[in-house]
């Protein structure tokens, strides 16, 4: 994630689901932790039994609130209110943890001259443009730091608007390794004093968010909020720490990136990031979610991080490389990473002198994302479609848009365990039964191939902490069923069969591909062998160590230089089980982590800048003077010889630029940042707005309502309800519960699962109930402009009507799991989503707005007709003729 | 089993001659339950694994019997987990189990009312033909006049239930093919 | 020897296992309801493990508990109650606090009120009875006392008779609809055998489900009240930890942060045959001794959680 990449220089969990037994206090916002995590919160329990305070700040009391020691209750889609006014608390009541800012964060450095706050510009910074609802973000740098092409800026104009394509690239994902690059060292004043230092300009920026304002906003009372400032404050120092937990209710929002941002802050400002008991806990909520980033199935980036290049900007290799390596920290080597992969995907083809085929990569002109991409399909543009283990037309927002794209498709390979909904959308939509579709009508080719299970095949996921672990195969697949290994594998010797002597240069790369991959005893392509390739060579085809045995003269190869290692010494790593009771409470010898087996990041920030630890109960890796070398319970995430002391030369780059008091060493300063001067498209601090459907104004910046850098997905079928609509009054939200997965395909399948919660139901207060005459276990119809869907109603005190201000909020709980299909059944609430993006990440607010009325919904072509009737009095904007 | 020893190991009878004389314990214990053993103690093979479902990593142990799962639980050995699963987690042995589990390739063809069968090599063979197919007709050099090299004809979505290793290969086969709209949940 | 009432400190001695150094100790769970987050492991891992149906899928409104109560094809059910904080602990003598499983009253005073709302959650299982009706009723002998002290249904030897069913103080045990036979918690019986952990406990995320042996159980409950008392939870007690109750104590004790009646369990269960002694004497009149206790006793097994509950403010 961004919001983490471009705060600490990586964009994973900063520490891990073990370590937070050691905090003093933990706080769970946006996440829901013991229903959707319940192993991983045995830690926090453990936490708990040894004195810990549990804080969960969510729109309901659900299972983690009723284990926490206090719960507050929030409007859905206000975290940066309530956030920001801690930060404003521990900014004005001198609560941080100075000497730990002073040292490890960009704290002290000044901002150049031109740079406008949204104090200034009434909830706008700097460097807006209005016409293409973007920022550059030249205006926010450093200052005297000479103007590194970074982040947003490394688009260059287009036809069109100078900014046209500036927010759309998405170029911020790359900070999930390396955060963005600067290209010097800023000026900084230690005592903090500067008025354009970033602590006065934060200072200044969050001086707003005051507890009235949290009441206004968040519908949170001053008391409770004291509570949590108390809590988190009182726990946090060199004697204690703090951790915070996050999940998809951060990151499923329009502000997304800037919530985990405003986190950042807050436990930058507490010092808690690097320590044990401390850091952020990015709780990610599918087996590999995190290493399908770190070896991303993602539009922009290739693996580790690398990103895609972009068509106007990187014409060879060198223009990549300088585009996107600050010249200082360990992101100054980017170009022996990029032509490491180069070489593992090309190979022999691959030499200094074709620029090791840099030039066969495809490259991006702008947002290619998943929604765009179905926008894409519904305009005819795409028509060739992969559904690997998604569920789409239930999982993703806006099931109606999923559906009109796969129907325009020319063929679509859908590869499940089940006959999933987007495998039968042609058969049994819902479109199929208001008549907006015709099985007859769709002339999408649809191959439905079986997929292996978990313990079909071999293979490593990546969980939430970035540990690597290895499955080994247990059992045959049944029947066709084969794993995405074998399929890929198979589809690519066929597609380069069929091409085979084909002079056409758009084939080389296809032709000229490293795929040979030996079969193990099983019969199956080796995971091992191609985990191995990841991992890299050196000249003698031996498995390499460490990413910093990577070279850029073609010598070495490597898959994903941030997972380099984890084949070293030629053993797979992530195979490695020693009991826990065999190891210490850091357990490194299970499994594998990146980077290099560091167990919690930036743990050099665990010692004062003379290396010592900050405290004996808070000791985790310090410096050993006379070894010469840091040392501790983990493997240090520094330079393992650098002394506290050390500053580097004038001039110095990559990493001996980095003095003995960086711990962020994959920022190009070592330091934290608190203000991101490149690399986010919506504004170096973060800011409240409103998520794009909202029923209330925007106190914080009257005038300045939604995310002004949001990016729309405009196409008919994603019209969205105006905000602060009498139509749409009610907040809604979707989220998981314990007894089902996502989108339903691996749990509604299921008897045990399916009896445990049977039927989808929205929950909503005894007010609201009181206020639509919704009955307990009767049915409700919901609402938006997309369309409507039915459920049962559970009517519960553990949704609260929310005061604001003068007036009460309610709120909608929908979990979204089920769909027409599986054992149990039901309307799909993503059908409700409407899509409005984050514009760093593309991602869509899981809240928005709506009605909801008892009864149930209308059948067939009324229900179209009903849902026009709603946007016709909402006066809802064709989102085609709206530009 | 002999006449006598069968007497002998009636229930009234071990009641009347054993401690158990009111055949509520030791004297009632069936022959079943006498030899009843865990069935995973048989097991052919006991492999680890981790579980499917989200991305705390719990560890589980997969029981085999005659190449089929007997059980699958947590694994004790576990740092994180520590042999514990969520329900989820310990429905696993019924999600490769499932009787509702396509083990088929089903095929739909343009305009089709319904489900077909087709060879599983047919249908590879068949998708690596539209592959490139679709590659080609939505082939791009340029755009704007700068190279792109590219194709915006073929999308793709899956992968964080996938292994590493199956993302590296899904990633390097369609950037080599120039696609890029290659996305996962990570998205969503 | 052959207790049928009052304190009885081996069980197993006492069905046949020999002195206490021959049998092994007696092994049970202590369910400390404080931590659990009502993820439903243990309902899941017991079926997946035992291999029980599923039992039919109905949304039944009481919060987020759709299996309702224990039964045959039910042997670890998660209680889900929701209560207004505002509402005082101790209810009125009108209400003696049943849990609120179904709607609030959309027009009580209590609903939407600002003092919050408390969600408790409880995995409940078979109490291994130190003094069990079930088997002391069980005229074919299925339901027996193992060597470590749990009490286990026989399902080769089941015929299906229904006595037990009426005899459990608690309403656990009941006969299996298309099966005939009775099915309850066997506290793994073939796990323990080798050395295994009960699958409930084994899965349980946050250890609210501990199985081990009874005795250690116990004062690590002792100790777990203290600490809670220590931290000001005053509502913490114990259930079915007391060898003196009316059931000489349970196997699988709780526990809990409110009256048992909350959860849905007795306040002061008492072990059907108490007053059966004198009748018990010969070991042939058992069948006449459970047909006579079968129509003193209640009708349906379904009945006695039901009836118990009107007594106690009704149950929804």
């Amino acid at each position: 994630m961004p919001g983490l990449g471009t705060s600490f220089g990586r964009g994973g969990a900063t520490t891990n689901l073990m370590d937070l037994q050691n905090s003093d206090c933990i706080v769970i916002q946006g996440s829901n932790m013991a229903e959707a995590h319940p192993v991983g919160f045995q830690w926090v329990v453990e936490a708990t039994r040894r004195g810990a305070t549990v804080i969960h700040v969510d729109p309901r009391f659900t299972r983690t609130s009723a284990l926490a020691d206090v719960h507050v209750p929030i409007r859905a889609g206000s975290d940066i209110a309530f956030l920001g006014a801690l930060v404003n608390h521990v900014l004005s009541n001198d609560l941080d943890f100075r000497e730990y800012v002073v040292a490890y964060t960009n704290a002290a450095a000044i901002i150049g001259e031109e740079f406008r706050d949204t104090e200034d510009l009434a909830g706008l910074f700097s460097g807006y443009d209005a016409e293409s609802g973007s920022y550059d973000p030249e205006s926010w740098q450093y200052v005297n730091a000479p103007q590194a092409p970074a982040a947003g800026q490394r688009d260059p104009a287009q036809p069109g608007g100078p900014h046209e394509e500036r927010h759309r690239a998405a170029r911020s994902e790359t900070a999930g390794s390396g955060g963005p690059a600067v290209s010097a060292k800023p000026e900084r004043d230690e005592t903090l004093q500067h008025p354009r230092c970033v602590f006065q300009i934060l200072k200044r920026h969050f001086a707003r968010y005051t507890p009235e304002m949290v009441e206004q906003v968040c519908g949170v009372a001053p008391e409770q909020f004291a509570k949590v400032a108390d809590a988190l404050t009182s726990n946090s120092g060199r004697e204690r720490t703090s951790a915070f937990c996050y999940a998809v209710g951060w990151t499923h929002h329009s502000v997304g990136v800037q919530k985990i941002r405003t986190a950042s802050i807050l436990q930058t400002l507490l010092g808690n990031i690097g320590r044990p008991g401390g850091g952020i806990m990015a709780l990610r909520g599918h087996a590999s979610i995190q290493g399908s980033t770190d070896i991303p199935t993602l539009f922009n980036i290739l693996p580790g991080y690398l990103p895609m290049p972009h068509a106007h900007e990187h014409e060879n290799l060198d223009d990549y490389v300088a585009g996107d390596a600050g010249s200082t920290g360990f992101w100054g080597n980017m170009r022996d990473y990029a032509v490491s992969l180069l070489k593992s995907y090309w190979g022999d083809a691959a030499t200094a002198d074709n620029d090791f085929c840099f030039d066969y990569l495809p490259r991006l002109t702008g947002n290619h994302g998943t929604y765009e991409t179905v926008k894409g399909q519904i305009e005819g543009r795409c028509k060739g479609y992969f559904v690997v283990g998604e569920n789409p037309t239930v999982g993703s927002g806006n099931g109606k848009m999923q559906r009109l794209g796969m129907a325009n498709l020319d063929w679509l390979v859908v590869r499940d365990m089940q006959l999933i909904e987007s495998a039968t959308f042609w058969k049994d939509g819902p479109e199929i039964e208001t008549g907006e579709l015709a099985t007859a009508e769709i002339g999408t080719e649809v191959f439905f191939l079986p997929a292996a299970s978990h313990v079909e095949k071999a293979g490593s996921f990546t969980q939430t902490q970035r540990m690597l672990q290895w499955r080994d195969k247990a059992v045959e697949p049944p029947g066709d069923c084969q794993s995405e290994l074998d399929f890929y594998h198979e589809l690519g010797v066929r597609i380069r069969r069929k091409l085979a002597g084909s002079a056409d240069e758009m084939d080389r790369p296809l032709l000229d591909l490293v795929w040979d991959y030996p079969r193990d005893e099983h019969g199956d392509v080796d995971g091992q062998a191609v985990l191995r390739e990841i991992n890299g060579t050196g000249p003698d085809g031996a498995a390499l160590s460490s990413y910093t045995e990577l070279k850029s003269d073609g010598s070495t190869a490597c898959g994903c230089w941030i997972y380099c290692g984890v084949y070293a010494d030629e053993v797979n790593q992530a195979r490695r089980r020693k009991p826990h009771w065999e190891q210490d409470q850091v357990a490194a010898e299970w499994g594998w982590v990146w980077p290099a087996n560091r167990r919690i990041l930036y743990n050099r920030a665990s010692a004062a800048p003379d290396g010592t630890p900050w405290s004996e109960r808070k000791k985790y890796v310090w410096w050993d003077p006379e070894a010469g070398s840091w040392t501790g319970a983990d493997v240090p995430d520094f330079i393992a010889d650098r002394p506290p002391d050390h500053v580097p030369e004038d001039g110095a780059t990559g990493p001996d630029a980095l003095g003995g008091q960086d711990p962020f060493i994959m920022q190009t300063d070592g330091k934290a940042w608190l203000y991101v001067p490149v690399g986010l498209a919506d504004g170096p601090m973060p800011t409240h707005y409103e998520p794009a459907e909202s029923p209330v104004p925007n106190p914080l910046y009257p005038g300045q309502q939604g995310n002004p850098a949001i990016e729309n997905i405009k196409t008919a079928s994603n019209p969205m309800n105006p905000s602060l609509s009498e139509v749409f009054p009610f907040v809604f939200t979707s989220y998981r519960l314990t007894e089902h997965h996502t989108a339903g395909g691996m749990s509604r399948t299921l008897p045990y699962l399916s009896e445990l919660q049977p039927e989808p139901f929205c929950e909503v207060s005894p007010g609201l109930a009181r206020e639509r005459g919704l009955e307990h276990l009767g049915w409700a119809t919901i609402v938006t402009a997309r369309t409507a869907i039915e459920a049962r109603v559970l009517v519960t005190d553990r949704l609260r009507s929310l005061r604001l201000g003068d007036r009460t909020i309610e709120q909608v709980g929908l979990p979204y799991h089920w769909g027409p299909n599986g054992i149990v059944r039901g309307d799909a609430p993503n059908d409700l989503v409407g899509l409005a993006l984050d514009p760093n990440v593309h991602i869509q607010d899981k809240v928005g707005t709506c009605d909801i009325r008892p009864g149930r919904r209308p059948r067939g072509p009324a229900l179209t007709a009903y849902v026009a009737d709603y946007r016709r009095r909402a006066g809802v904007v064709d989102p085609e003729e709206d530009s | 089993m002999a006449p006598v020893k069968a007497f002998l190991g009636w229930p009234l009878v071990r009641q009347v001659m054993g401690a158990d004389r009111l055949g509520r314990g030791h004297a009632a214990m069936s022959e079943r339950s006498r030899g009843l053993a865990p069935r995973t103690t048989d097991a052919d093979e006991v492999v680890d694994s981790i579980c499917p479902y989200c991305a705390v990593g719990c560890a589980q142990k997969v029981f085999v019997k005659d190449g089929a799962v007997t059980q699958i639980e947590g694994s004790p050995a576990s740092p994180i987990s520590r042999g514990r699963l969520c329900p989820k987690g310990s429905a696993s042995k019924q999600l490769v189990t499932s009787p509702t589990r396509v083990t088929k390739v089903r095929y739909r063809r343009p305009f089709g009312t319904d489900w077909e069968d087709l060879e599983l090599d047919t249908a590879i063979d068949m998708i690596a033909d539209r592959v490139i197919k679709t590659r080609k007709q939505f082939w791009e050099w340029e755009a704007d006049g700068k190279r792109t090299r590219r194709t915006l004809g073929i999308a793709s979505l899956g992968g964080a239930t996938l292994d590493n290793e199956e993302n590296y290969l899904m990633k390097k086969l369609y950037t080599a093919m120039g696609a890029i709209q290659i996305e996962n949940q990570a998205r969503i | 020897m052959g207790s049928l009432w009052g304190r009885l400190d081996d069980v197993q001695t006492d069905a046949g296992y020999g002195s206490p150094d021959e049998h092994p100790p007696r092994m049970g769970f202590f369910t400390d309801t404080s931590v659990c987050i009502g993820c439903k492991a243990c309902e899941v891992a017991c079926k997946e493990w035992n291999e029980v149906p599923d039992d039919g899928y109905l949304l039944t409104g009481m919060s987020y508990d759709n299996t309702q109560e224990l039964g045959a094809s039910t042997w670890r059910h998660v209680a889900f109650v929701e209560k207004p904080l505002d509402v005082p602990v101790e209810a009125p003598p009108a209400d003696l606090g049943m849990p609120s499983m179904g709607p609030p009253d959309p027009q009580g005073a209590e609903s939407g009120g600002e003092g919050g709302v408390r969600w408790l959650m409880s995995s409940d299982v078979c109490k291994h009875c130190t003094h069990a009706a079930c088997l002391d009723v069980c005229p074919t002998g299925s339901l027996f006392r193992t060597e470590y002290g749990t009490v286990v249904v026989q399902p080769d030897i089941c015929n299906g008779c229904g006595y037990c069913v009426p005899a459990c103080p608690y309403g656990v045990i009941d006969l299996r609809e298309g099966d005939g036979r009775a099915f309850k918690c066997t506290l793994c019986y073939d796990r323990l055998k080798e050395g295994q952990t009960p699958a409930c406990a084994q899965a349980c995320p946050t250890e609210s489900i501990q199985y081990g042996e009874l005795s250690e159980l116990r004062e690590r409950a002792d100790r777990r009240l203290t600490e809670l008392h220590d931290q000001g939870v005053d509502v913490a007690r114990l259930y079915g930890r007391d060898p003196d109750d009316g059931v000489g104590g349970d196997g699988a004790f709780f526990l809990l942060l409110d009256e048992p009646e909350v959860y849905g369990l007795p306040p002061d269960p008492i072990v059907t045959t108490r007053d059966l002694g004198s009748l018990w004497r010969h070991v042939g009149a058992a069948a006449a001794t459970v047909a006579g206790l079968g129509v003193a006793s209640f009708a349906s097994r379904r009945l006695v959680p039901r009836l118990l509950g009107t007594a106690l403010g009704g149950r929804r």
